[in-house]
């Protein structure tokens, strides 16, 4: 009997018992290992989420009508239901301020509000947003003046190459209106979803701080 | 990235959507798409339509009945974490939405897509076994899913084709009752390495409800009978929980092992984790 709660070398000799993977453990490794969003196609083909009908690559579904209001101004728009809200921003209206990091839900560089509330972009279909609410980047400043969130990462200098910048800033406006705590800890747990590669973290951290703080005071 | 090409429905009420369902060739229920848009853009998945079921007003909301929560399978992670009825009435509900993926996952994930998904690492499966939810199923009739025999396989439930789950009701806990969600999480993801959900009720120093559930560990989360059986009618003392816990990895089979963490490992997470948790609770119980 192995016993858990000793140290963890001592396995070692337990290990036998995984020479023979079975098929389901290898499955199980493929989840877990890319675990986020992706997963082994092989699981698909036995899972509930095996595909049915469609073609890859096959005939282009016809475009639909869709209307979204974004930062104010309404959009007639003809997409394809597959067109994500992220493409059909930055391909279809030429608003690039949100990015495309991951395009798979893990980076929050698409970060943008629909009805007030922060969303991954890249992992949303226009379609399903005919008539929301959205705000991008390009909807937060003033005529002549910057969201007080974009005037502190400038004043925080809470970036460097500035590709997560678009979404950390969204993220951290909508963050204002949660019921996050508030210690630096409650703020890294709260912005977790944006991914900074330039690792800015520190800055992020004191400029969302100096908002929340000031409009406390 | 994008998915194969496919033909978009937005039913309005539940019945519009069971029929689209019993009758659109090769359709997919559509709900917050953080699961299933991600292996639509891999091509992992190419349903030919999809259903998208997040403006029918019916299928979300939460409200305390006498038998407990009636969740309505489009209520987003978010809606759950923020929920005065649910903080209320199964505060580890809440506490376990709360820690799901990050915020913005949250406010599009639901309810009814992760247990239907069945993701081994997802937190409700869980959580779910760990309170004996009942899941309801409607294809134009209804029917009544126990916990145990709803979550079968890897990515896989006893849902039916042209069935979709319209809600999820959690049988209220004995007021003496406290539970709590542990979770190793995947330091990138968020999803559970290991998500140990545990149950105690103390009546006259005795244990007299134990309740052990292990998430992410083997391919569907499962109860830790053995050590439940081990603790229940006997004192929650440090070693009674220390010798219960460590009969854990008997319900853990085949065990998920990878590059993050062994099988060994994960089961050495349970253990430690499950007596943590355990010990936790007897502590506020005293
Ligand atoms: C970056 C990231 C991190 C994440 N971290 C975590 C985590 O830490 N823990 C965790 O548990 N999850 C995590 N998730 C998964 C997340 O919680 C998903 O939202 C959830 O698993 C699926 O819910 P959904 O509403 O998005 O479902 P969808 O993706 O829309 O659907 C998933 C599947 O369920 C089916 N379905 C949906 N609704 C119904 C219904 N009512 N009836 C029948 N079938 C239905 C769909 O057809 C599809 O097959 C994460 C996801 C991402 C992208
Ligand atoms: S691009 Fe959307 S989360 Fe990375
Ligand atoms: S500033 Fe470069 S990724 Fe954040």
């Amino acid at each position: 009997m192995k016993d858990p709660e000793k140290p963890l070398e001592a396995h070692e000799s337990d290990n036998e018992k995984r020479a023979e993977v079975s098929r389901r453990d290898f499955l199980g490794t493929s989840v877990v290992l890319t675990a986020g969003a992706c997963v082994a196609p092989i699981l698909f083909n036995k899972s509930a989420l095996a595909s049915e009908g469609a073609v890859p690559g096959g005939p282009i579904s016809s475009a639909v009508d869709v209307t979204l209001r974004v930062n104010g101004t309404a959009h007639a728009l003809k997409l394809e239901p597959r067109v994500t809200l992220l493409d059909a921003l930055r391909e279809e209206m030429q608003l690039a301020g949100t990015k495309k990091g991951c395009d798979h839900g893990q980076c929050g560089a698409c970060t943008v509000l629909v009805d007030g509330r922060r969303t991954l972009s890249c992992l949303t279909l226009a379609v399903m947003h005919d008539g929301d609410e959205i705000t991008t980047i390009e909807g937060l400043a003033g005529s002549d003046e910057l969201h007080p969130m974009q005037a502190a990462f400038i004043e925080r200098d809470a970036f460097q190459c500035g590709y997560c910048t678009p979404g950390q800033i969204m993220s951290a406006v909508a963050l204002l209106r949660e019921p996050c705590g508030a210690s630096d800890d409650d703020v890294r747990e709260c912005m977790s979803g944006n991914i900074c590669r330039c690792g800015a973290y520190p800055n992020i951290v004191a400029a969302v701080q100096d908002v929340r703080r000031s409009k406390t005071t | 990235m994008f998915a194969a090409a496919f033909e978009y429905h937005r039913p309005k009420t539940l019945a519009e959507a069971v029929k689209l369902l019993g009758s659109v060739k090769g359709a997919r229920l559509l709900a917050g798409g953080h699961s299933l848009l991600p292996a639509m853009k891999l091509r992992l998945a190419s349903p030919a339509a999809l259903i998208d079921i997040s403006r029918i007003a019916e299928l979300s909301g939460i409200k305390a009945t006498n038998d407990g929560l009636q969740i309505g399978a489009m209520t987003t992670h978010a809606a759950i974490a923020e929920s005065d009825v649910v903080k209320k009435h199964c505060p580890v509900l809440a506490q376990t939405a709360e820690i799901i993926g990050d915020q913005q996952v949250r406010n599009r994930g639901t309810i009814g897509g992760s247990v239907a998904h069945a993701d081994p690492a997802a937190d409700y499966p869980t959580i779910m076994l760990l309170l004996g939810a009942k899941f309801t199923a409607a294809n134009g009739k209804e029917r009544q899913i126990e916990a145990d025999k709803f979550f079968v396989d890897l990515f896989t439930t006893s849902l039916k084709q042209g069935e979709l789950l319209t809600s999820i009701m959690i049988p209220a806990m004995s007021s003496a009752a406290s539970a709590v969600y542990r979770k190793h999480r995947h330091p990138a993801s968020a999803f559970a390495v290991v998500g140990v959900g545990v149950l105690l009720e103390v009546k006259q120093g005795k244990c007299a409800d134990v309740r052990i559930a292990i998430g992410g560990a083997t391919v569907t989360a499962v109860r830790a009978r053995a050590a439940e059986e081990l603790l229940t009618g006997q004192a929650p003392t440090v070693e009674n929980i220390a010798r219960a816990s460590k009969e854990v990895g008997k319900a853990l089979d085949s065990p998920i092992s990878d590059s993050y963490a062994s099988g060994d490992f994960r089961i050495h997470l349970a253990t430690v984790m499950t007596r943590r948790a355990l010990t936790d609770l007897a502590g506020a119980a005293r």
